[in-house]
């Protein structure tokens, strides 16, 4: 027998080399993303992985050895995410998602948010109404850790010290500030995450936000001090309410393709609500860190009401041009 | 009539992903053990990289004497307990190896479902899902209340168990965020090329004869299971197989040889025999395809 080898054997022995510099070049770019790679690297990861495709489909007809197709399977998988995988670098992405994505994903959901801003609305007023007709309804809609003393029970003096922040006064008040951040945007991530079961508790939180806020504002109005509680409640309020409301809106479109998927089946059509959702969601955390730093500072740095209302509605403004303005699609 | 995507697993625990220039490659869907574990060992690199920052705080406010110390350690678990564990996955999971710390331990990788590229959305789709999969039965569970507020605390610990169990109830074993984000967790483990048991002591392998008769009493099956006991390298197990194949070939060669060197040799000329009958379309499956 002239042939000592086995085929299998002899394939693997000419295509060795190429399959070790392929994974070479996979740990390489798996550290540190595919950027790490030299041009001429660049430039050669294809064709390997192309070969190491092939050599799979051959392997799985001609050879027996189990641990060479498990390894050729690997190492193609591996190769293929990163021949495949997400190529836009993070600066590029970040320009991409502000200058087109995020208006968009907000302009797509303006049916859910209109629903969501009439309901959170509807509640407000309600909230509104029933604690101005008896002061014990607002415990039903603020729980006692978020009012910290701001309740009917409280003296005027106290809750106007409450709207302007005297400094030595407020001893624990950066915890507060930061529980009620990540409280809201625990709020806004809930009512997004709990829209696919078909909207209900998307619908139920943004009615509890609501009717928090229609209750505070009740208490301040009662003691004559309407304007004072709306300047410090709206100069971070504008942006963290339209927060919830698109945070709101996004759960409500994921819960409405669930139950309405049209020609899809219903997971293709979550996936698809979800990840146009998701964009929504990402510009929700910033607009969240932007109302957070402008309750953390703007509220205690800037004592005056009347340039606390101008900063409320400019945010306001700023916000619904950035993504309502009309523009050009892109080509 | 809804049509499905050809997207029919292979076997339990498998996907198939079939690649642009056709080919499929196999991948293997990450357990619901190794994804519990993954999540684990992120938790705890979360706590305890905060716990650490937490006591460097410390030692700093105790150098300084701050008033103000306790309360900037309440800001830094709160805030950094909400940012970490919505950032931690996220940029994770975004990077070239699409998997966290704990993921990558596990062998695990996040992969878009239609085997196209993963895509930012997805990621934080996924991932802010986990709000509610993780962090609400968590606060349900950790929640105490007395008469109707704890009844209403058990019935949403009730509730909240479906999001723990949804992974196990469907066939990729995806959890509600994999749904709405349409990613699925992947096994990609980093195998490494062994070396070819044809080859090693071909020298002495060449010494051995055997009939097609005595080729022909197994097949692929138990090829695979030869190879794996001679890479396991047990001396027991090899003492065993060897003596059950001298006995059902009937041996009758030299019997003073080691076993490693009469089971390569063996396998040699079985992956010999099976391959060059593969190649002419007779693929034989195990010891009872007769065929």
């Amino acid at each position: 027998m002239a042939e000592l080898h086995l085929k299998s054997w002899r394939f693997r022995a000419e295509r060795e080399a190429d399959w070790r510099r392929l994974e070479a070049l996979l740990a390489k770019a798996e550290a540190g993303g595919a950027s790490k790679l030299r041009r001429d690297e660049l430039l050669e990861m294809p064709v390997l992985y192309r070969q190491a495709l092939s050599s799979l489909s051959v392997a799985r007809s001609i050879s027996l050895d189990q641990s060479l197709t498990l390894y050729l399977e690997s190492l193609c998988t591996r190769a293929y995410f990163i021949v495949y995988g997400a190529r836009t670098r993070l600066p590029e992405r970040l320009a991409q998602f502000f200058a087109r994505d995020w208006p968009a994903a907000v302009r797509s959901l303006w049916r859910e948010t209109l629903v969501s801003f009439v309901l959170s609305t509807v509640a407000a007023v309600v909230a509104y109404v029933l604690v101005r007709r008896d002061p014990d309804w607002f415990h039903s809609f603020v729980e006692p850790g978020l009012a910290s003393g701001r309740d009917p029970t409280a003296t005027t003096a106290s809750l106007r010290d409450t709207l302007y922040h005297q400094g030595a006064a407020s001893d624990g008040l950066s915890v507060f500030a930061t529980f009620l951040f990540t409280h809201n945007a625990q709020i806004a991530l809930f009512a997004f995450a709990l829209g696919f079961l078909l909207c209900l508790p998307t619908a139920a939180l943004l009615v509890m936000n609501g009717g928090m806020f229609g209750a505070f504002l009740a208490l301040f109005v009662m003691r004559g001090l309407g304007v004072e509680a709306g300047g410090w409640l709206m100069i971070h309020g504008t942006t963290e309410l339209f927060a919830i409301v698109l945070a709101g809106a996004a759960g409500f479109s994921i819960g409405w393709s669930v139950c309405f998927p049209g020609e899809r089946t219903r997971l293709d059509a979550a996936a698809e609500a979800g990840r146009r959702a998701a964009t929504a969601m990402l510009g929700v955390v910033v607009m969240l860190l932007v109302a957070g730093l402008l309750e953390g500072f703007g509220r205690q740095l800037i004592q005056n009401d009347a340039a606390r209302y101008a900063i409320a509605t400019g945010m306001l403004l700023a916000w619904l041009a950035y993504f309502y303005w009309p523009r050009k699609s892109p080509a | 009539m809804k049509t499905r995507a050809p997207t029919a697993p292979t076997a339990e625990g498998w996907r198939e992903l079939v690649t642009p220039e056709g080919v499929d490659l196999r991948l293997k869907v990450g357990a619901y053990a190794e994804r519990f574990a993954a999540l684990l060992i992120d938790f705890i690199i979360l706590l305890g990289s905060l716990a650490v920052f937490s006591l460097l705080c410390l030692l700093v406010f105790a150098g300084t004497k701050v008033s103000w110390g306790s309360e900037a350690l309440g800001v830094i678990w709160l805030l950094g307990l909400f940012v970490g564990r919505n950032f931690y996955f996220v940029l994770f999971e975004m990077g070239p190896r699409a998997a966290t710390p704990g993921k990558r331990a596990m062998g695990l990788r996040v992969a878009a479902a239609n085997g196209g590229r993963l895509t930012a959305d997805m990621v934080f789709a996924r991932n802010a899902m986990r709000e509610v999969e993780v962090i609400l039965p968590l606060t349900f569970f950790a929640a105490r209340g007395e008469g109707v507020d704890a009844a209403l605390v058990a019935l949403g610990a009730i509730w909240s168990c479906v999001f723990i169990l949804f992974p196990l109830f469907n066939r990729d074993r995806r959890r509600m965020g994999d749904l709405v984000a349409g990613t699925l967790v992947v096994k990609a483990p980093k195998t490494v090329l062994q070396p070819d048991l044809a080859d090693t002591e071909r020298g002495l392998a060449r010494g051995f004869a055997f009939t097609p008769a005595q080729l022909d009493a197994y097949g692929i099956k138990e090829l695979h299971v030869l190879e794996d006991v001679i890479r396991a390298a047990d001396r027991k197990a090899m003492a065993a197989v060897a003596s059950r194949i001298r006995s059902k070939i009937a041996w009758n060669g030299p019997t003073d040889i080691a076993d490693r060197t009469f089971l390569n040799a063996y396998y040699a000329a079985l992956r010999g025999r099976l391959e060059s009958r593969m190649l002419f379309g007779r693929r034989r499956k195990d010891k009872f395809d007769v065929g």
